[in-house]
């Protein structure tokens, strides 16, 4: 049960572009559903995303939405977000948007502690170029652009994240639907910069290359690999193999920076020679 | 109203004065010689004045962050120089593509590359026009002097707000760090102009023309007013939603074109002296021009029929201005300019072939002097 979630999409964008099997539907649905669960004022939000396949969703969602430029979504959302703090602000964007050219902006974003949320539509791939590797491709894994197996380390978004400052940090996949819709409604309450690191499966440009060429075959991989962060805590690192810990692995009160420039404001206000 | 008294300003601090005055409330920045100045003074100034100023990670960044600004409703500026300003391209582009009102200062210094981070160039001409990929017209303004800087300042918020569109205030270091008198206008003294909106629960099409005057630029909504509205880099239709028809898409790409072609003689700004029986043209814009001028009140005093065509805007190019002076039946055109020919390439095509153009050319710093110009008309006179 539950209220008509297609008050929150452009139907008449509908049918997406993306491949069959994707995952990033299911992160879209997941994003309006914590939405409709937190009943937020829709003329309140806006989506902005950057470029690649999981930056097309906030073109069908029906929300003030900016699709930016490659890499930049989180600067422009610092902008739209400074310019006026009552909005909430989601920002969309996949492992190569958010981690390779947009992976400055990340971090600092983290470290200011700026009151966005960042979903990561996380299918370890370039999909829309069709399958080049990214910054969390899997060591040994394959993609057009690593023919004979991926040789650069791998990222952990939400280790990075976290490392930068960012103040909450959660991962969940495309199979465990309603512990990511959790997570979101949790990481979009949150005071300051949150972190959605949504794993998202690619069968037709990771999968295909992967041994995973069904989407029923990449979700039943998350469905066995993931592990609940205090389930994670107790295999030794060496038992680990593929398995990999979801669930919110921080969640801290730090000071807001929109928060804290406001206070800039009133002090300069007071202190200066304002006209 | 009265003004301000007559105070000693820097270039910079008058193009923020002026961007203040003109209502910008958001700048984001990163430090970088010779525009530096500006960052700093926005970070003292603008919270003074209930505005917001941040310095984001990187030049991409800071472009990025003025954009959001501007499509949150509230006036913004970026300010940078040479590289900085090789870096905001794709933005700017993207601002030219969704249409976002927002003004990037680039203060120019000697490149190519990291060149002379503190000495003067004005190499950057082509870039401002050129700089992005795919076609889109320009607005660019150029002031030579520090009053001029702050009014200059003022109206490129007004076309950006008019226009929808990034306009770029092509500084250089010496306008930048020069101090100069200044006379601040009163608060009603300046016109003020801001953008067009929506009107409050309409259907809004964000790029869709509409009848009448400036119907080719539509009204700009803000985020979180309701419009529930799409931006995107993408090419688009009148509903802002990306397409891959040419016949939507052609329209909308000759729009953001035209819009600005199409105003040419409005946008054109220029200071003539002595043009109107000149035989000996000189055409310059920024700070090369204060040579330039001293160089043609010498000639006249010498008996030369020299004549001053100094470039305030300098995108749109202004070719009416040119082919009307060329009409007279010139010498020859002389045209100081501190890079290798970039504006002299563009006075050549507006001549056609109808004068001789003579390039006079400094790029490592030093400033060209009224006797270098003296020197280059008296060889053609």
């Amino acid at each position: 049960m539950g209220s008509d979630l297609t008050k929150y999409l452009r139907v008449e964008k509908l049918p997406h572009i993306w491949c069959a099997g994707c995952g990033h539907g299911i992160v879209t649905r997941a994003i309006v559903k914590a939405i409709d669960e937190l009943g937020l004022d829709p003329v309140k939000v806006t989506v902005i995303s950057g470029i690649g396949c999981s930056s097309r969703a906030p073109g069908y969602m029906n929300f003030d939405t900016l699709h930016t430029t490659h890499g930049r979504a989180i600067a422009f959302a610092t902008g739209v977000k400074l310019a006026r703090p009552e909005l909430k602000v989601i920002v969309i964007t996949g492992d190569g948007d958010a981690a390779a050219i947009g992976g400055n902006h990340l971090i600092h974003a983290a470290r200011r502690n700026i009151d966005l949320t960042v979903i990561c539509y996380n299918n370890t791939i370039y999909g829309m170029t069709s399958g080049q590797y990214s910054p969390v491709t899997p060591l040994g894994s394959f993609a057009s652009t690593a023919p004979y197996g991926m040789v650069e380390r791998p990222f952990d978004l939400c280790e990075l994240v976290m490392g930068a400052g960012g103040t909450f940090v959660a991962r969940s996949t495309t199979y465990h639907a309603r512990h990511l819709t959790n997570v979101i409604k949790q990481a979009i309450q949150h005071k300051g910069f949150s972190f959605v690191d949504a794993f998202s499966q690619c069968p037709t440009y990771f999968g295909r290359r992967n041994n995973l060429r069904e989407a029923l075959a990449m979700l039943n991989w998350y469905k066995e690999n993931a592990v609940s962060r205090e389930d994670w805590a107790k295999i030794p690192p060496t038992e680990r193999g593929s398995k990999f810990p979801i669930g919110v692995f921080k969640d801290e009160e730090a000071p807001e920076y929109c928060e804290s420039y406001r206070k800039v404001i009133e002090k300069a206000m007071k202190e200066g020679d304002a006209k | 109203m009265a003004g301000s008294r007559p105070r000693l300003f820097q270039g910079n601090e008058a193009c923020v004065e002026g961007a203040i005055a003109a209502g910008m409330r958001f700048f984001a920045g990163y430090p970088i010689t010779p525009s530096t100045e500006i960052a700093e003074l926005c970070s003292v100034r603008l919270p003074q004045v209930g505005g917001t100023f941040i310095q984001m990670e990187d030049e991409i960044a800071s472009m990025a962050a003025i954009c959001g600004a501007s499509l949150a409703g509230v006036k913004a500026m970026t300010a940078t120089s040479g590289p900085g300003f090789s870096l905001k391209q794709e933005n700017i582009g993207f601002a030219a593509e969704a249409e976002i009102p927002c003004v990037i200062v680039n203060v120019q210094r000697v490149g190519p590359s990291t060149g002379m981070p503190t000495s003067p160039a004005q190499g950057d001409l082509m870039q401002a026009r050129w700089g992005r990929h795919g076609d889109q017209d320009i607005v660019a303004l150029s002031p030579a002097y520090v009053e001029e800087v702050y009014f200059l300042t003022v109206e490129a918020f007004n076309i950006s707000e008019e226009l929808r569109t990034p306009v770029i205030l092509l500084m250089d270091e010496v306008v930048g760090h020069l101090r100069e008198k200044v006379t601040l206008p009163g608060p009603g003294d300046i016109v003020i102009k801001d953008r067009k909106k929506p009107a409050p629960g309409s259907r809004y099409l964000p790029y869709a023309p509409m009848e009448g005057e400036d119907g080719d630029i539509p009204p700009l909504g803000a985020f979180g007013d309701g419009f529930r509205f799409h931006v995107t880099g993408l090419t688009h239709g009148p509903d802002g939603f990306p397409t891959n028809d040419p016949g939507v898409g052609e329209p909308q790409i000759k729009r953001i074109n035209s819009k600005i072609s199409s105003r040419r003689e409005k946008l054109c700004k220029a200071e003539e002296l002595f043009t109107e029986d000149a035989d000996v043209l000189v055409v310059s814009f920024g700070s090369s021009a204060r040579s330039a001028k001293k160089a043609v009140k010498d000639l006249r005093a010498m008996g030369v029929r020299a004549g001053l065509l100094r470039l305030i805007t300098v995108w749109p190019f202004p070719d009416h201005l040119i082919q009307r002076i060329a009409a007279q039946d010139l010498k020859a055109v002389v045209v100081p300019e501190m890079n290798l020919g970039q504006l002299a390439r563009e006075v050549r095509r507006c001549l056609d072939g109808r004068a001789t153009v003579i390039g006079v050319n400094r790029v490592a710093g030093r400033l060209i002097e009224p006797a270098d110009i003296i020197r280059a008309v008296q060889g053609v006179t």
